[in-house]
C-alpha cells in the first residue's frame, strides 16, 4: 500500500468495499478482464440485434464459405453464418457459467456453513462426504452426470453445478472455522441470537470475498467444462449453437474450413481468460491474505 | 511421524468407501436398462429375467453392493456388458498408454512452470513477471482440446512434422511412440504448468522474502545461489506435494485430448463406454481413478510429512 493511501485510511477508516474498489480499479489486468467480461455480455444481450444472419438458417449455396464481407467470420458446412451463431454461443455459454455457479453455490455453501459453524459428526459426515466427490475429477463426475441426466444444456449445467459444488463445501467450511471464534461471533451468541441467525447474518457476509473470488473463477472453469461436454456431444444439442457443438462439427472440416475451428475456440480462450484475470484482480482486491 | 501416517491412512479408508458407494449407485442411476441391450429383439421375458437373475439384478440393492464390493476385493471388476471381456484387462490395456502420456506430459509442465515461476519471482515488478503470469492465466484459459485441433491443423497437416493421432507403444518403437504422444502431452501440459508457475512464484516470493535469504546475501552468496540454493529448495517443499496432486489432474485432463488425438488410453474408454451406456466399464474405471487419486492425495500428505522437517521428528 502507498503512503497516501494508508495515511487516509488511518485518518477516515473508510468501508472496505470502497478500498477494495480502488485497489481493483488500479489493477490494469483486473480491469482488461473486467472489460472482456462485459464485452461478452453485452455481444450475449444484443446477440438477436448484432446478428447478420438468423444462426439456425441453412443456406447450401453459401456452404464453408471462407470470411468475407458477406461472412464475417465464414459459414460453416450447413452455409449457416459462424459470426451470428456465435453471438448466440456466447449467449448459451455464460449462461452456463452463470448457472453452473448458482447451483453449485446453492449446493455447496449451505453444507460448508454446516460443517464447519456445527462441527462433530456433521462435518465429520459433511467432511467425508465432500472428499469422496472430490476424489472424482471434476470433468469426469460432470461427464458421468451429463451422460445420465441425458444431453442438453440444462443437464450440463446440472452435471456441471454439482461438480463444482465440493469445492465451494471445502472452502466454506474452512472460512467459517477461521472466523466463528471472531469477537463479533461470540458477541452475538452472548446476546441470545439463534444459531441460523448467526449463521446467516454474521458468519456468512464475513465469508463472503474468497467465495466471490472462487465463484468468479468457477464461471472460468464452467464455461471450458460446457465447452468440454458439448464437444463430447453432451451439452447443448444441434442445431442450437454453442461454442463447444461448432468445434465438435468444426474438427471434421479442419482441413476444408479451418475458420470453422478458429473462431469459436479464441471465444472461449478469450471469455475465460477474462473470467480468470477478473478472479485473480478479486482476489486481489478482496482477498489481501491470499497471495496468488 | 509414523502415526502422523498412519492417522493420515485411516483417513482415506472411509473416503474410498464413500466413492465405493457413489460409484455402486452411478451405475443404478445411469439411464438405460442393461438388460435390454442384452436381451437382443426379441426382449422374451424369460431371457430377460434369466440375465437378471445371472447379475443379480432382483436382489436387494445393499446386497448388490455387497457383492460387487466382495468381488472387487478379490480383484475382479466385472466383465464389459457390451464386448464381454473383463474390465480389469481393459483398464490394464489402457493404463500404459494414459500413463506414458501423463508422465511425459508432466515432465513438459515441469520444464516450463517450474523456471518461468522462479525467474517471475526474482523479477518480480518488472514486465517479464506480467509476461509470466499472463501466460499461465492463458494456459490456464486456453480449451485444450481446441488447442490440439489448431496444432494437428498446423504441424501435422501444413508443416507434416509430426503425427496427427493415434498411439504406438513404447516397446513397438521408442522414437515414434514419443514422437505422436509429443503434441498432446503438450497440450495437456499446459493447464499444468500454469498451476505449476503460479504456485512456485509464490513459494519462491515467500522464500525471497525470509530472513535466511537476507543473511545469505548480507554474507555474501552470490546471487544465483541465493536463488538456487536457499530459497528454491525451501519454496520447492510444498511443490513436491503438488506436483503429486497434479498427476491426478492429468489423468481426468486425458480425457479430452485423448479424444482429439484419437489415442486409446483411459479417457476415451471412459467416454467410449459412457456412450455405449456400458455401466460396468464407467463404474471400473471411475472407481479405479477415485483410488488412484485417493492413493495420489495419500502420497502427497505422506511425501509433505517425510519433507518437512519439523514433522518429521513430531
Amino acid at each position: 500500500m502507498n503512503t497516501a493511501s494508508s495515511a487516509t485510511a488511518s485518518a477516515v477508516p473508510p468501508r472496505s468495499g470502497s478500498r477494495a474498489w480502488a485497489k481493483f480499479r488500479r489493477n490494469r489486468t483486473a480491469m482488461l478482464g473486467a472489460a472482456i467480461v462485459l464485452a461478452f455480455v453485452v455481444l450475449a444481450i444484443l446477440a438477436s440485434v448484432l446478428a447478420n444472419y438468423d444462426p439456425l438458417k441453412v443456406n447450401f449455396l453459401a456452404v464453408r464459405k471462407p470470411p468475407s464481407h458477406m461472412y464475417w467470420l465464414g459459414t460453416d458446412e450447413l452455409g449457416r453464418d459462424i459470426y451470428s451463431r456465435m453471438l448466440f454461443g456466447a449467449r448459451a455459454s455464460l449462461m452456463v457459467g452463470l448457472v453452473s455457479v448458482l447451483i453449485a453455490i446453492a449446493a455447496g455453501v449451505p453444507f460448508g456453513l454446516m460443517a464447519g459453524y456445527f462441527e462433530g459428526w456433521i462435518d465429520g459426515a459433511i467432511s467425508r462426504v465432500t472428499e469422496a466427490l472430490l476424489a472424482i475429477p471434476f470433468l469426469i463426475l460432470a461427464i458421468a452426470l451429463a451422460a445420465f441426466l441425458g444431453p442438453s444444456l440444462v443437464n450440463a449445467m446440472i452435471a456441471i453445478g454439482v461438480s463444482a459444488a465440493p469445492k465451494f463445501t471445502r472452502l466454506t467450511r474452512g472460512q467459517v472455522l477461521a472466523v466463528k471464534n471472531e469477537d463479533y461471533v461470540q458477541g452475538a451468541r452472548a446476546l441470545g441470537a439463534s444459531d441460523l441467525r448467526i449463521i446467516v447474518r454474521h458468519v456468512l457476509p464475513n465469508v463472503m470475498p474468497p467465495l466471490i473470488v472462487q465463484a468468479t473463477i468457477t464461471i472460468a472453469t464452467s464455461i471450458i467444462a460446457e465447452a468440454s461436454l458439448s464437444f463430447l456431444g453432451l451439452g447443448l444439442q444441434p442445431p442450437n449453437p454453442s461454442w463447444g457443438s461448432m468445434l465438435n462439427t468444426a474438427k471434421n472440416f479442419m482441413n476444408q474450413a479451418p475458420w470453422m475451428s478458429v473462431f469459436p475456440g479464441a471465444a472461449i480462450f478469450l471469455a475465460v481468460l477474462g473470467f480468470n484475470l477478473l478472479g485473480d484482480g478479486l482476489r486481489d482486491a478482496l482477498d489481501p491474505r491470499q497471495e496468488k | 511421524m509414523l502415526r502422523l501416517i498412519l492417522r493420515r491412512v485411516l483417513v482415506a479408508i472411509p473416503t474410498l468407501i464413500l466413492v465405493s458407494m457413489m460409484v455402486f449407485m452411478l451405475q443404478k442411476i445411469l439411464p438405460g436398462d442393461p438388460v435390454l441391450a442384452m436381451a437382443g429383439e426379441e426382449r422374451d421375458p424369460a431371457v430377460m429375467n434369466y440375465l437378471r437373475e445371472k447379475y443379480h439384478l432382483n436382489d436387494p440393492l445393499p446386497v448388490q453392493y455387497a457383492a460387487w464390493v466382495g468381488q472387487i476385493l478379490h480383484g475382479d471388476l466385472g466383465k464389459s456388458l457390451r464386448t464381454d471381456v473383463p474390465v480389469k484387462k481393459l483398464i490394464a490395456d489402457k493404463l500404459p498408454v494414459t500413463t506414458q502420456l501423463s508422465v511425459m506430459a508432466m515432465i513438459f509442465a515441469l520444464i516450463l512452470g517450474i523456471p518461468s515461476g522462479i525467474i517471475a519471482a526474482v523479477r518480480k515488478g518488472t514486465a517479464v513477471e506480467m509476461g509470466a503470469n499472463m501466460a499461465a492465466l492463458s494456459g490456464m484459459s486456453i480449451p485444450s482440446f481446441w488447442l490440439g485441433i489448431i496444432l494437428i491443423l498446423v504441424v501435422s497437416v501444413h508443416w507434416h512434422l509430426l503425427p496427427a493421432s493415434g498411439y504406438v507403444p513404447l516397446s513397438e518403437d521408442f522414437w515414434l511412440s514419443l514422437k505422436t504422444l509429443l503434441m498432446p502431452a503438450f497440450v495437456l501440459s499446459l493447464a499444468i504448468a500454469a498451476y505449476l508457475m503460479r504456485h512456485t512464484r509464490s513459494a519462491m516470493l515467500e522464500a525471497l522474502s525470509a530472513d535466511y535469504v537476507r543473511t545469505a546475501r548480507a554474507k555474501g552468496v552470490p546471487a544465483y545461489k541465493v536463488v538456487l540454493r536457499h530459497a528454491l529448495r525451501n519454496a520447492l517443499m510444498p511443490i513436491v506435494t503438488l506436483v503429486t496432486l497434479l498427476l491426478g489432474e492429468l489423468l481426468a485432463g486425458a480425457v479430452l485430448t485423448e479424444q482429439v488425438f484419437t489415442i486409446p488410453g483411459f479417457g476415451k474408454l471412459i467416454v467410449d463406454s459412457v456412450f455405449n451406456r456400458d455401466y460396468a466399464v464407467v463404474q471400473g474405471v471411475v472407481l479405479c481413478v477415485a483410488a488412484g487419486f485417493i492413493a495420489l492425495n495419500l502420497l502427497a500428505d505422506v511425501l509433505y510429512i517425510v519433507v518437512n522437517p519439523r514433522l518429521r521428528h513430531s
